[in-house]
C-alpha cells in the first residue's frame, strides 16, 4: 500500500529507496499509478510492479500505461471510497461487507449480489497488504502522527491496513510532544519511522 | 464583461458560443461550458455542501451567486475549500482533487479519505455535480470510460458519489462532438451508477429526471422544446410552455 493524492502525502523517499533495492513482483495498492517517473511512476518504469488495485490510474500515469498495454502488469479498478473501506475492513478485521456502490457496472462482475434494505449491493472484500508506505508530517519517537492539510488522504487507512507500516515524516519529535488529542494515526499503527525532507513531483 | 472576463448569460448574445446543430444544419447559439455552470451553481441551496467532479461541474465554484454560502468537499479530506490559490501563494499539499491548489473558507475542516467518502456514499452531501457522457432516462449515469479510448479508464470517487448523493446534478454537452446524443434511452458506455442522477444541465436545456421520465424543465435562449427533443435520444416530457433558461 502506498498512500498520496494528487501530487500530496505520497511518501517519494521511500518509494525511490524500494525503487533502488529493486523489489520485484510487488502487488500495489494506491489511488493512482503515478506521475510519470514521480510516485509510483518509478516502480512501473522499472517492472517492478506485476498487479495493481487502483481508483483512478491517473493521465500521467505513462509507465503504467506502458506496462499495462505490454500486458506486464494486470489492474483491479475499484472505486476510490470502496478502495477505503475495503482496506479499512482488513485494518478492523472485518471480513467484507455490502454496498450499493458499482451495482449494475463493471465493478460487480464476478461479486456475490443480494438485496439488503430492499435495494442491490455486492460483497466487498478486505484488502490485506504485508507494508504499507506512507506520509505524515510528524512523528514522535512512539510513532505517533500528525498529517499536514490534505496531504493525509490515504494514509492513516493505509497504516491501519498493512502488517508493517513504514512512515517516512518531515520531523521526528521527543514522546510527549504531540498532544494525545493531536495524534491522528496512533502508535500502536506505525511500525518505522523514516525522516527525510519529502519530495513532490510536477505535473 | 464582468470583472473575471468570464461572459455571463442575460448578456448580449456575442457572449454565446456559436455551433452548427448536427442534426437540421441551422445554427444555432448553445451555451458554453461556463455558462452551463453557471446555470448549474443557481441548483445549490445557501449553506449547502457539495461536491464539484472534473469538467464542467468545477466551474460552477466560479459562479455562486452573492450571497450565497457553499461548503465544497473534496474526497482526498476538505470540507470548506475556497477560491483556487493565487499564484505565488500555493500550498501543495491543500489541492482538490484535480490537483489544482486551493484555499480555505472559515469553518473549514481536514480528515482523511475514507471520511471523506463516508460524506459521498453515506449520503451526507447535499448536491454533487458530475460531467457525463451520458445519461439514460432512468437517471442511469457513465462518465468514466469511452468505450474504444485507450487504457483502462479511471473510475475515481465517481460511483461513491453518484450512489450516496441526496441529490446529483449532470453537467454536460447534449450531443457528442459528432452530433449524438448523451441523453439516452439506455446507456451503451461504461456505467457508473443506475438511476442516480436528478437533474441534468446541459447547453441546450435544464432537465429533472422523474419516475415517469424526463421532465423538461428549461431551454436554452432561441431553442423551442421540439428543437431540444430533435437532438435527445429518449422521449422529453413537456407539460407546459417550456421557459428559457434563469440565469439569476
Amino acid at each position: 500500500m502506498v498512500g498520496g493524492f494528487g501530487g500530496a502525502g505520497f511518501p517519494n523517499n521511500l518509494i525511490q529507496a524500494l525503487a533502488r533495492k529493486g523489489a520485484k513482483n510487488i502487488t500495489a495498492v494506491s489511488n493512482n499509478c503515478g506521475t510519470r517517473d514521480g510516485e509510483l511512476g518509478i516502480m512501473f518504469k522499472n517492472n517492478q510492479i506485476k498487479h495493481v488495485i487502483a481508483a483512478f490510474p491517473g493521465p500521467h500515469a505513462n509507465h503504467f500505461l506502458e506496462r499495462f498495454a505490454a500486458k506486464e502488469v494486470t489492474l483491479e479498478l475499484v472505486p476510490q471510497g470502496i478502495l477505503c473501506e475495503r482496506m479499512r475492513a482488513a485494518a478492523a478485521g472485518l471480513q467484507g461487507f455490502y454496498t450499493t456502490v458499482g451495482v449494475g457496472t463493471e465493478v460487480a462482475a464476478g461479486k456475490e449480489e443480494r438485496v439488503l434494505e430492499e435495494r442491490r449491493c455486492i460483497l466487498e472484500r478486505p484488502i490485506h497488504a504485508d507494508y504499507a508506505l506512507i506520509k505524515a508530517q510528524t512523528a514522535d519517537e512512539l510513532g505517533n502522527l500528525t498529517y499536514r492539510l490534505a496531504a493525509r488522504n490515504f494514509n492513516p487507512i493505509m497504516a491501519m491496513a498493512a502488517q508493517t507500516t513504514i512512515a517516512e515524516v518531515e520531523e521526528i519529535v521527543p514522546i510527549g510532544a504531540i498532544h494525545p488529542e493531536h495524534v491522528v494515526t496512533p502508535a500502536i499503527f506505525v511500525h518505522r519511522i523514516v525522516q527525510a525532507k519529502g519530495i513532490r513531483y510536477a505535473e | 464583461m464582468p470583472s473575471d472576463g468570464i461572459p455571463r448569460i442575460g448578456m448580449p448574445r456575442n457572449g454565446i458560443s456559436e455551433k452548427v446543430m448536427p442534426a437540421g444544419g441551422i445554427a444555432k447559439p448553445r451555451l458554453t461550458r461556463e455558462q452551463i455552470a453557471q446555470r448549474a451553481a443557481l441548483e445549490l441551496p445557501d449553506g449547502a455542501y457539495v461536491n464539484l467532479g472534473w469538467g464542467i461541474p468545477n466551474l460552477i465554484a466560479g459562479h455562486l451567486p452573492k450571497g450565497i454560502t457553499v461548503y465544497f468537499h473534496s474526497e482526498n479530506g476538505i470540507l470548506g475549500m475556497g477560491p483556487r490559490a493565487k499564484p505565488g501563494e500555493e500550498d501543495f499539499d491543500l489541492v482538490d482533487a484535480m490537483k489544482v491548489p486551493v484555499t480555505l473558507i472559515p469553518g473549514a475542516s481536514f480528515f482523511h479519505q475514507a471520511d471523506a467518502h463516508v460524506m459521498t456514499r453515506g449520503g451526507h452531501l447535499d448536491v454533487a455535480v458530475l460531467g457525463g457522457f451520458q445519461v439514460s432516462e432512468k437517471g442511469d449515469l457513465a462518465n468514466w470510460r469511452i468505450p474504444g479510448a485507450k487504457g483502462p479508464g479511471g473510475i475515481g470517487g465517481a460511483m461513491d458519489i453518484a450512489a450516496g448523493a441526496k441529490t446529483l446534478i449532470v453537467c454536460m454537452e447534449h450531443s457528442t462532438k459528432d452530433g449524438a446524443p448523451k441523453i439516452v434511452k439506455r446507456c451503451t458506455y461504461p456505467l457508473t451508477a443506475l438511476e442516480c442522477v436528478d437533474t441534468i444541465v446541459t447547453d441546450l436545456a435544464v432537465i429533472d429526471v422523474k419516475p415517469e421520465g424526463l421532465l423538461l424543465r428549461e431551454v436554452a435562449p432561441c431553442w423551442s422544446a421540439e428543437e431540444v427533443q430533435a437532438l435527445t435520444g429518449a422521449p422529453l416530457i413537456v407539460r407546459r410552455q417550456i421557459p428559457e433558461m434563469s440565469f439569476a
